[in-house]
């Protein structure tokens, strides 16, 4: 195809502004797909993706309109997964900035919104919604306008629900997004902007070709990786998977690579061609680095095998998605895994449990922390546990947090911001209700229950987003918690020294209420270093007998016996203390105002 | 006092019978043993039905006396006088016949009754002797009749008597307790038992006294320590976890339950009647509870509907092993190795909620109160071998 008549865009959109419907209507406006084939958010193909209404993987389709080809990457929304938003960027001139007519900006399509600006693609800002009877279209049209430095005029109004000015949008990506640069006649490169894995075809490389023209069947190499292999198919989404005999310069599309190992094709990778190979790669991505911790452990300790299975298939699909063997005393042996943020965290766990039927214990979110040894030396903790307890220093990664708010919650967002370590930033009006804030906080703040709170205190009206932007030096310790003197390790966490105190109180309060009492006083304590700062104890049961038992009562008593024997399984051990599962997701939701 | 429990429960015809009575006057709140109200009319058809039973499983028992008779309900001293005589005249003769009794029921003339067929033991539910206690139990003696029937007892010449006391009555209070325990010890029972309130989920009567259960629950959990010990600070032999039996100076009788010591010994027992379990070797069966299914079918020449289980050697082993452990008597490592967890002894020993005796063990009082508990840490897995519940037969 002639790069003049191709366009590549994404859409840009906060979660429920309506992006996967968007893109439903645009399938069924090119008659990419038929009515009959229509179903709602045709490209988030994860059952999870559905549910919760939301895109985690990117994805291409490749759609005719008048004459031209459109090709739409869809990306994810939220700020986790921002880092794949911003591959997809890299493949696209133009973006749809789809903004809620009723709801207006939020913070992160505001975030994503300044990416496509700072990767110089074209914005054609839309208003959807429009049908709403609580839409504002000219107030929030304004909001848009000023966001991305154009006229209201130039916001296009639609409705993805109705189908009402999806043509326009169209016709406006003809019209305004640049067709792309690139050398037909060059030496082919493609970046990989992300990747799938086939059971049975191995690594499907999704690519945007820059220069040249591939074939199907031709030996191709990865320049980073040196990985060479053979294209055994390739094609475009339409939106399944179509075969084709190229994919010339400009277009977006897959390659069947048959490689069984995902690490040999990473994605930010550049494709050339084995016959006539490239001499310079196309800019690549930095890595994504995990920032979130946790321990990931099965309930049933039989079950870490298939814990292992289930990551690894995972990660085939999650490049982001990190982890390695842990072993804990009191929950055995389980994974460290890295996440990109606590929604990517609540995902894997959800899909491990959901796709492999696995039972998992989470252990509280941690954040990597830098420590200086007293030797000088630099080291990168993942966990608490590992925390060397005589660190000259520690430093910790700190995020700037882009929050907007009507204007009637700046006081306890300020206050929340505050109280979780923060600095301010600044403020300023996006309209007359609405108020842009920007803070510097500890990540570490942020992973436990920052945007529950948020939420809470600005009844939902809040919107957050937040970039990382490096290590900054805390003041922080262990905490450790002591079960009848026995560290239990996988409760143990790294707090700022003024929080240790209420921190341990709260913890330890918590934690009595959930270990039941045993044939024994269990001592629960919270210490930093030797250093005792609470205690409590979970008093010995003083009864535990069935009163009556004659001779019909045997196979009652007898079952009854199994069960508490089948409960006490269930139960971690903590040197002689029995704990139960849920008690190590008392540090999860901890709330140290006793509320 | 390595006493008596073996690995094998005496193999050879069954020495234990128990007969099951379901009629009552009232079905009090808090009981959850089959129970029928009244029916004054279906007493006699009962038990011809109870007698066709026996008839029928009269093989497995022990031709010439049996070891003990268990008549129990219900309350079997709620039937007619002339149909109590009629049945205990057609039971097998026992060497400890106990008859289970209802205060209100007590007369002279039943006494004579008991007394001339060869019941040797009257087990009396008291409860309490609080008049509120009792109201709110739903019993029908007020505490003068409950000690006036066991003064009856007396005077009539039944010379081994038992009370039943129930702690974790909602509303009870510490001093309640203890005021049961006292006036208990001055009738001088030669046994007490000592249960606590079972409040099922899904009664009547946890529907109307639950929530002051759970705001009590606390306080109730020092009520069987606090009974154990008023009793045996009275001279009783706290010899099984709800059971006591009085020791005195210069009186050799042992006065535990004879029928009940052979459930805890995992002997072999033959129930009659509506609820009724029978344990023979790797049999365990269990009529259904329906009354007038129990007539109708007895009176058609068919054996009544019943579950069956399979306890095969080693869960009767298992079984046996964690009955013993509610006793006073020692267990011998040695014959229930297969049963126990050495770990889980020795963690139990070093918590001191169990003592040895060289290769014999058995729970100190303070485990002995965490029964359960350590039952759980001292016996392994009860297998899976038998165990499940085969369909309803008939």
């Amino acid at each position: 195809m002639n790069l003049e008549r191709i366009r590549n865009f994404s859409i840009i959109a906060h979660i429920d502004h309506g992006k996967s419907t968007l893109a439903d209507r645009i399938l069924e406006l090119t008659q990419t797909v038929s009515k009959r084939e229509m179903r709602d958010q045709l490209l988030d193909s994860m059952d999870l993706e559905r549910e919760r209404g939301i895109t985690i993987k990117a994805q291409a389709v490749r759609v005719e309109w008048k004459g031209h080809q459109l090709n739409l990457i869809d990306t994810p929304g939220h700020v986790d997964f921002s880092y794949e938003v911003s591959r997809s960027l890299a493949a696209c001139e133009g973006a749809l900035l789809v903004v809620d007519a009723a709801q207006g900006v939020e913070a992160q399509t505001l975030a994503n919104a300044y990416l496509a600006i700072e990767n110089d693609l074209e914005i054609v800002p839309v208003l959807n919604k429009i049908d709403l009877p609580q839409a504002r279209p000219d107030e929030i049209a304004n909001e848009v306008a000023d966001l991305v430095g154009d006229d209201a005029s130039s916001v296009i109004r639609i409705s993805a629900k109705t189908g009402e000015g999806v043509a326009d949008i169209l016709d406006a990506a003809v019209e305004l997004i640049s067709p792309p640069s690139g050398e037909p006649e060059a030496p082919a490169r493609a970046l990989v902007f992300d990747s799938s894995y086939d059971q049975y075809r191995g690594v499907i490389a999704f690519v945007r070709v820059v220069d040249g023209v591939f074939h199907g069947g031709e030996g191709l190499q990865a320049m980073a990786a040196g990985t060479t292999f053979e294209a055994e198919e390739l094609g475009f989404f339409s939106p399944e998977r179509t075969a084709s005999e190229t994919l010339t310069a400009g277009e977006v599309g897959y390659v069947v690579t048959g490689l069984k190992d995902v690490r040999r094709l990473r994605v930010g990778d550049t494709l050339t061609t084995a016959g006539r190979p490239a001499t310079e790669p196309l800019p690549g991505y930095k890595d994504v680095k995990p920032m979130v911790f946790s321990g990931l452990f099965p309930t049933d300790s039989d079950d870490y095998p298939e814990l292992r299975d289930a990551l690894e298939r995972l990660q085939l699909n999650d490049a982001a998605l990190s982890f390695e063997p842990e072993t804990s005393t009191a929950l055995g042996f389980g994974f460290r895994c890295g996440f990109l943020g606590l929604l990517h965290l609540e995902i894997v766990r959800e899909r491990l449990e959901r796709e492999s039927d696995l039972d998992l214990i989470v252990t509280a979110p941690t954040v990597a922390y830098l420590a200086t040894t007293k030797t000088g030396e630099k080291v990168e903790v993942h966990k608490p546990t590992d925390m060397p307890l005589d660190a000259l220093l520690i430093e910790e990664p700190y995020i700037r947090a882009t929050i907007i708010v009507p204007k009637e919650f700046v006081g306890s967002m300020m206050e929340l911001a505050q109280d979780r370590r923060g600095t301010f930033g600044h403020m300023e009006y996006l309209s007359e209700e609405r108020v842009l804030l920007t803070y510097d906080l500890p990540l570490a703040e942020i992973v436990l229950d920052f945007y529950d709170q948020l939420k809470s205190r600005t009844r939902g009206y809040a919107s957050f987003d937040y970039e990382l932007i490096g290590f900054q030096e805390g003041e922080l310790v262990r905490l450790d918690v002591l079960l009848g003197g026995d560290t239990v390790d996988a409760l143990s966490l790294i707090v700022h020294k003024d929080r240790a105190y209420g921190r341990g109180k709260a913890l330890v309060a918590k934690l009595r209420k959930e270990i039941p009492r045993q044939m024994f006083d269990v001592p629960v304590q919270a210490a930093v270093g030797s250093r005792v700062i609470s205690r409590e104890t979970v008093k010995a049961k003083r009864k535990d007998v069935l009163s009556k038992c004659y001779g019909g009562d045997v196979t009652r008593k007898r079952k009854l016996i199994e069960k508490q024997k089948a409960g006490k399984k269930r139960m971690r051990q903590v040197g002689s203390v029995e704990v139960p599962q849920e008690a190590f997701l008392a540090v999860l939701n901890l709330n140290e105002n006793g509320k | 006092m390595h006493t008596g429990v073996d690995a094998d429960s005496d193999r050879g015809p069954v020495r234990h019978l128990y007969v099951h009575v379901p009629f009552c006057r009232h079905h009090c709140g808090y009981c959850d043993f089959v129970t029928a109200v009244g029916r004054l009319s279906e007493h006699s058809g009962y038990v011809d039905a109870l007698l066709v039973e026996l008839g029928r499983e009269e093989h497995l028992l022990r031709s010439d006396t049996l070891d003990t008779v268990f008549l129990g309900g219900g309350t079997p001293t709620f039937l007619e006088s002339d149909t109590l005589a009629r049945l205990l005249r057609s039971l097998p003769p026992g060497r400890e016949v106990t008859v289970e009794a209802n205060p209100e029921t007590i007369t002279p003339e039943l006494c004579e009754v008991l007394l001339a067929h060869g019941v040797t033991r009257v087990s009396l539910g008291a409860q309490t002797f609080q008049p509120e206690l009792l109201a709110t139990l739903e019993r029908q003696a007020t505490p003068e009749i409950v000690t006036g029937a066991f003064t009856t007892l007396r005077q009539s010449g039944m010379a081994n008597l038992s009370l039943d006391l129930i702690y974790g009555i909602p509303g009870q209070r510490t001093e309640q307790l203890e005021h049961d325990v006292r006036v208990a010890l001055e009738l001088a029972p030669e046994h007490v038992s000592v249960y606590e309130l079972e409040a099922k989920p899904g009664t009547r009567f946890t529907m109307a006294h639950g929530a002051e259960l759970t705001r009590q629950s606390d306080q109730l959990e020092n009520y069987m320590e606090l009974a154990t010990q008023g009793l045996q600070a009275g001279g009783y032999r706290w010899y099984e976890t709800a059971n006591f039996c009085l020791t005195q100076e210069g009186d050799a009788r042992d006065l535990r339950s004879d029928h009940n010591l052979a459930y805890w010994r995992g002997k072999d027992y033959l129930g009659l009647g509506v609820g009724a379990v029978s344990t023979v070797g790797e049999q365990r069966w269990k009529n259904a509870a329906s009354v007038s299914g129990y007539v109708s079918a007895l009176a058609n020449g068919e054996p009544p509907v019943r579950s069956n289980e399979h306890v095969n050697e080693r869960l009767r082993m298992w079984e046996r092993a964690m009955l013993c452990l509610r006793l006073d008597d020692f267990l011998e490592e040695d014959v229930f190795s297969d049963v126990l967890d050495p770990q889980g002894v020795e963690r139990m020993a070093v918590r001191g909620l169990l003592e040895r005796d060289g290769r014999s063990i058995r729970l100190t009082p303070r485990g002995r109160l965490l029964g359960n508990a350590v039952t759980i840490e001292v016996l392994g897995e009860p297998g899976e071998l038998g165990g499940s519940d085969s369909a309803t037969c008939r």
